[in-house]
């Protein structure tokens, strides 16, 4: 475990050691971002969209004293929607897709040899392979979190409006209500943080991918359980620094 | 010429390479022979450095290669084209982007210069009109045939085959093997093919050198090859019962000629 953990460590470092021209790099960031993106968006949006729905109608089932206010539905959606939902559950759908898209591609591209194909024309593949892959990962995911945002809080408002527990009107009073633009800004950073992890666990573990196709699901299932505990570790220790 | 001096190579105690030591020459398919397992890819793969050797160096034309400093390697590697087993094609690009590639990343050329000596490359390799094809779309052979393509565009000096003819029909084999020795004696690039198969040994066993169990057993040409006492050499080689009869019909009618030769020493006496 620990062995492990210093290898990635190494693993990183060596992303930065001798690196491609930025040109290059800057291309296959933005082609893998193109990728990322178009190939989670639909993913990403009926997932939120769905969280949106199920916690706007669970809290006005929980919500019975007829002294609070029906509009704290909204609010109530839109503070978990920001700090939590969107960001962290987001990101741990993002694990299984990007996830195990990376590890899967880089495992495949390790045991065909396409891997030692770049090293021998003088590539550093690690930092021709994975590097666009993280920053374009961190680059998309904040994209993705602000997306998961809107539809989440969307997503209430529908089921609201649909189930007759709270009125459009007072829903849209309740979101309005006591902002703090800070979590906004808690949420992105989370979310960066998360696309670190998940695109840098997920490209080591593909990455050290040895042997034929099995190793290559193993690869790929090792991304995403690691990925995800990992994402929740941090959700944990981000919010004790940050809140 | 490629210089290697008593490698040594071991994974986690096992010995793989016990200090091999040999010279690969330029303009010359120099056939590294042996059994599966013996070694043969993890030595490609050292002089290669893809595999650092735990003792032991590799010269590439008096330039000292194994630990020298990285710009110094680098230098090097730019000059090597490789074939891998499975090919190794890039996937996710096309044929005329494979090779494309090493010219993308290793050269200044403009697009069309790259496109000119891509073009020229797959037409020296027999690969005409499937520029626009994916690695998935074609053929063992084909697959081979780009990867000799992508090894050679960035006009390389020095040619590594891992098993060129692996996995093909006999005779695709053949045409990839005598494509290899063309283009080596076209261009007099050093050639160095790890291979287990006989029909390579024959066709284009310019310098042959035996690896066995990590240790080199023996060297030489494809002529040579046929007439010597070592007894796992033969193993391997009259291991196919079409090479014990080729050899036998070969010591009969040696035997004959002696004979015929004997008889007519005999008259004239
Ligand atoms: N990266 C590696 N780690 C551990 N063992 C290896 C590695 N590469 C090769 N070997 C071992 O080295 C031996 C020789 O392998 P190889 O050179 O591939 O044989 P071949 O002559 O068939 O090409 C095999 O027993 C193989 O298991
Ligand atoms: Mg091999």
């Amino acid at each position: 475990m620990l062995a492990n953990f210093g290898k990635y460590l190494l693993f990183i470092q060596s992303l930065l050691a001798r690196g491609e021209a930025p040109k290059i790099i800057f291309n296959r960031t933005i082609d893998e971002a193109i990728l990322i993106g178009i190939n989670s968006i639909l993913i990403v949006a009926i997932v939120s969209t769905f969280i949106g729905a199920v916690t706007c109608v669970q809290i006005s089932y929980n919500l019975t004293n007829a002294l609070i206010p029906r509009s704290t539905i909204g609010f109530m959606v839109r503070e978990m929607t920001l700090l939590e939902l969107a960001p962290t559950i987001t990101s741990i759908v993002l694990a299984g897709k990007v996830g195990s898209n990376i590890a899967g591609g880089l495992g495949t591209m390790k045991i065909t040899e396409q891997v030692d194909a770049l090293e021998v024309m003088g590539i550093n593949s690690a930092s021709y392979l994975v590097l666009p892959k993280i920053m374009a990962a961190v680059m998309v995911f904040p994209m993705l979190v602000i997306l998961a945002m809107f539809l989440s809080i969307g997503g209430g408002f529908v089921a609201g409006a649909l189930s007759g527990e709270i009125t459009p009107q007072e829903y849209i009073s309740g979101i309005r209500g006591d902002f703090v633009p800070y979590n906004i800004l808690f949420a992105l950073i989370k979310s960066v943080v998360f696309a670190f992890l998940i695109s840098s666990i997920s490209s080591y573990q593909g990455y050290k991918t040895d042997g034929g196709a099995l190793e290559v699901g193993e690869a790929s299932t090792k991304a995403v359980t690691n990925s995800v505990i990992a994402v929740l570790v941090a959700d944990f220790v981000l919010a004790q620094l940050l809140l | 010429m490629i210089e290697i001096h008593n490698i040594h190579k071991s994974f986690g105690g096992k010995k793989v390479l016990d200090g091999v030591s040999g010279v690969f020459e330029t303009g010359k398919t120099n056939l590294l022979l042996g059994a599966s397992g013996t070694g043969k890819s993890v030595l490609l793969k050292c002089i290669v450095g893809l595999i650092k050797p735990d003792i032991g160096s590799v010269t590439f034309d008096g330039t000292y290669y194994t630990n020298n400093k990285l710009d110094i390697r680098q230098e090097i590697r730019r000059k090597i084209g490789m074939l891998f087993q499975g090919s190794a094609l890039f996937d996710s690009m096309n044929v005329e982007e494979n090779v494309e590639f090493p010219l993308k990343m290793l050269t200044n050329m403009s697009k069309s210069e790259r496109m000119d000596r891509v073009n020229f490359c797959l037409s020296r390799v027999g690969l005409e009109n499937a520029n626009h094809k994916m690695p998935s779309e074609i053929s063992g052979g084909m697959k081979k045939r780009v990867g000799i393509a992508r090894a050679i565009a960035p006009n390389c000096t020095y040619l590594f085959c891992d098993e060129p003819n692996s996995g093909l029909d006999p005779q695709t084999a053949i045409t990839i093997d005598e494509l290899i020795k063309e283009i080596t004696e076209e261009y007099n690039i050093t050639t160095i093919i790890v291979t287990h198969d006989m029909n390579s040994v024959i066709e284009i066993g310019d310098k042959i050198m035996f690896l066995y169990k990590g240790k080199k057993l023996w060297e030489g040409n494809n002529v040579e090859i046929m007439d010597t006492d070592i007894k796992e050499l033969n193993d391997f080689i009259f291991a196919n019962r079409l090479m014990r009869d080729a050899k036998k019909v070969e010591d009969e009618r040696a035997e004959e000629e002696d004979r015929v030769e004997e008889e007519r020493k005999g008259e004239t006496r």
